[in-house]
């Protein structure tokens, strides 16, 4: 029998070590009951999120080097977990940031109250996901950060667009969970168990059925690639990237697509993988299935489609939507390879991608709430018009392609280093021919703001002092990541530690 | 004849593949969503069998009661988008709210 002072104390010390989610969800109480104040200020909610996020900042740092196991297994602490929920805590951040300076939100809605509420409660679903360690706590938490991002991404009601993308957001954000709750009930059949750590070691001392295995793994593997737009599961992502308003597509971009390769790292680390690693090599799979194979080749066809149709786009926030799908593809190639250094690139991935793709985002945000529109063709001459935006969202397209001297070019050469050292040559040859397709669609941009309309007579675009801030905020860390990328590396790789075990 | 697990699992399978069907051959929203319930009630016909069967432990029960409340919220939020479909469309029908298509 468990004795119930152990169990008591057990309780004690794992609420002890969910302060950051705690002061999330107190964040999201008090941002509601800011919003029922007879208050003039429509921002008023959001200044209460942002102290929350710097609260849970705080707390998050506070966790640092631990390791610990909460809540009888529902939840993980460890230093893998702790870098994901600082990404999507610095993304969060900078587009409440960018919420404030919004044009569409802001003639949408006199009071903007439910947007901050529902995106605090988005980031408590992306903190759960992040730790969670246990496949009901995964379906939940999944559904906790789903269903806010369907309500925010149809936030500006009256605009048709928004309304549709919500429509093809909920529906096959709402069949892909499901399919996934239909493989966890397999899994859980044929293991006895919700717990990943549990299932690992009843997948090692027994033989299962490698069919049903399969079947119950893709089933699952729906519900993550639903999440971070993997072809076949993508079809949502340029309806809902090019639908939603400007700061919800950056959200979704990074923070959420962040949540879900934590979750599928972890689900594969934990699951299918020995905890015990002989260090630099790669994690020993349990069972015969070849996941590294499955896992290939969806990121090969996730980068190539995602590259190939990019080029056909005229509208950009379209254009940025198959671009992160074709970066979903290069993280999947680095997941795939399933060992240590692989995590570690998708980690360093991520963190240059949240600075570049949300500063990509912010400027689409700017020149559409001046000219109205985001057509390519509107950014003709726009390196002369404004020439600061010019030369920031060069450098941001500059890094999304993965050139040097920025961010981007760190972030992909650690990918393609752990591709080629865990001697899958194939694939990175694939992934450096698509890096050469993206260039194509990044610098039909450039050229344009630089090499057409040179003449041109239209209107200079104009942008306020925070948002220039903003603007060099992303900017100056992307190119200074470029050339001293160290501490990163160090964070990342101090970082790929998972809490496995009982 | 004894009713065992297979006749649970065999149950399930059809109602997730009818689901499937539904989903795929509906073109009215809220038909979709009724083939998505299909789907998480054949999830749940699953946890409980095993989780009854398998002799194993609650977590099944469990997960399945989590499962119908939050299916409940789902069905929630997609209705209140459909509605707001209406009001622009006129209509809820899947395949034609397509204008962000090229």
């Amino acid at each position: 029998m468990t004795d119930i002072s152990h169990f008591t104390a057990e309780l004690i010390k794992s609420m002890a070590l969910f302060l950051p989610e705690t002061s999330l969800i107190v964040t999201f109480l008090v941002a509601l009951a800011a919003d029922l104040l007879p208050s003039k200020n429509k921002h008023l909610s959001g200044y209460v999120l942002l102290a929350g996020l710097l609260a849970t900042a705080l707390f998050l740092y506070q966790q640092t080097g631990i390791t610990h196991q909460s809540f009888a297994g529902l939840l993980v602490l460890d230093p893998f977990g702790q870098f994901i929920k600082f990404v999507i805590l610095l993304s969060t951040l900078l587009v409440v940031f960018f919420s404030f300076q919004s044009k569409e939100l802001h003639e949408s809605h006199p009071k903007l109250g439910e947007y901050y509420i529902l995106m605090s409660g988005m980031t408590v679903g992306m903190f759960l996901l992040a730790g969670a360690s246990n496949l009901m706590m995964i379906y939940l938490s999944i559904e906790t950060m789903s269903i806010s991002s369907y309500i925010l991404t149809g936030y500006t009601k009256e605009v048709k667009r928004a309304t549709e993308a919500s429509l093809k957001y909920v529906l096959f954000g709402a069949v892909a969970s499901g399919i996934m709750l239909y493989g966890i009930s397999i899994l859980f059949g044929l293991t006895g168990s919700l717990n990943l750590t549990d299932i690992s070691s009843y997948l090692t001392n027994n033989q299962v059925d490698t069919v049903p295995l399969l079947i119950a793994g893709i089933l699952i593997m729906t519900g993550f690639g639903y999440k971070i737009s993997a072809v076949p599961f993508h079809y949502w992502t340029p309806d809902v990237y090019e639908g939603a308003p400007v700061t919800i597509t950056a959200l979704l971009s990074v923070a959420s697509k962040a949540a879900g390769f934590a979750v599928l790292l972890r689900f594969f680390r934990t699951t299918f993988t020995l905890p015990e690693v002989i260090p630099d090599t790669a994690w020993t799979v349990i069972g015969n299935i070849d996941w590294r194979f499955v896992l290939a080749g969806i990121a090969v066809l996730t980068m190539s489609l995602g590259n190939l149709v990019a080029l056909w786009q005229s509208n950009i926030k379209r254009m940025l939507a198959y671009s992160s799908i074709a970066h979903a593809g290069y993280l999947l190639m680095a997941v795939a390879m399933l060992d240590d250094t692989g995590g570690a690139a998708v980690l360093i991935y991520f963190f240059v991608y949240a600075l570049m793709n949300l500063g990509a985002f912010f400027v689409v945000q700017l020149v559409a709430d001046q000219t109205g529109s985001e057509e390519i063709e509107v950014y003709s001459g726009l390196g002369y018009r404004n020439p600061v935006i010019g030369i920031v969202l060069t450098i941001f397209l500059i890094s999304l392609t993965g050139l040097p001297p920025t961010a981007g070019f760190i972030g992909k050469l650690y990918v393609f280093t752990s591709v080629v050292n865990a001697g899958y040559i194939w694939l990175a040859v694939i992934g450096v021919i698509n890096s050469v397709i993206s260039l194509y669609y990044y610098v039909r941009i450039i050229r344009n703001m630089y090499l057409r309309d040179i003449e041109s007579q239209k209107t200079a675009i104009n942008v306020s002092t925070q948002a220039l801030i903003l603007l060099l905020l992303l900017a100056i860390p992307t190119l200074v990541l470029g050339v001293y990328f160290s501490p990163l590396i160090d964070w990342a790789n101090a970082s790929m530690v998972f809490f496995i075990g009982h | 004849m004894e009713i065992g697990l297979t006749h649970y699992i065999i149950v399930s399978a059809l109602l997730f593949a009818l689901g499937l069907y539904g989903i795929v051959s509906r073109k009215h929203a809220v038909m979709v969503l009724m083939g998505l319930e299909l789907i998480l009630n054949a999830a749940n016909i699953n946890f409980v069998a095993f989780a009854r069967f398998g002799g194993m432990n609650i977590e099944g029960h469990i997960a399945a009661i989590f499962v119908i409340i939050l299916a409940a919220a789902e069905a929630a939020v997609a209705l209140a988008i459909l509605l707001n479909i209406y009001q622009h469309f006129r209509h809820v029908n899947v395949d034609e709210v397509d204008q962000l298509k090229e």
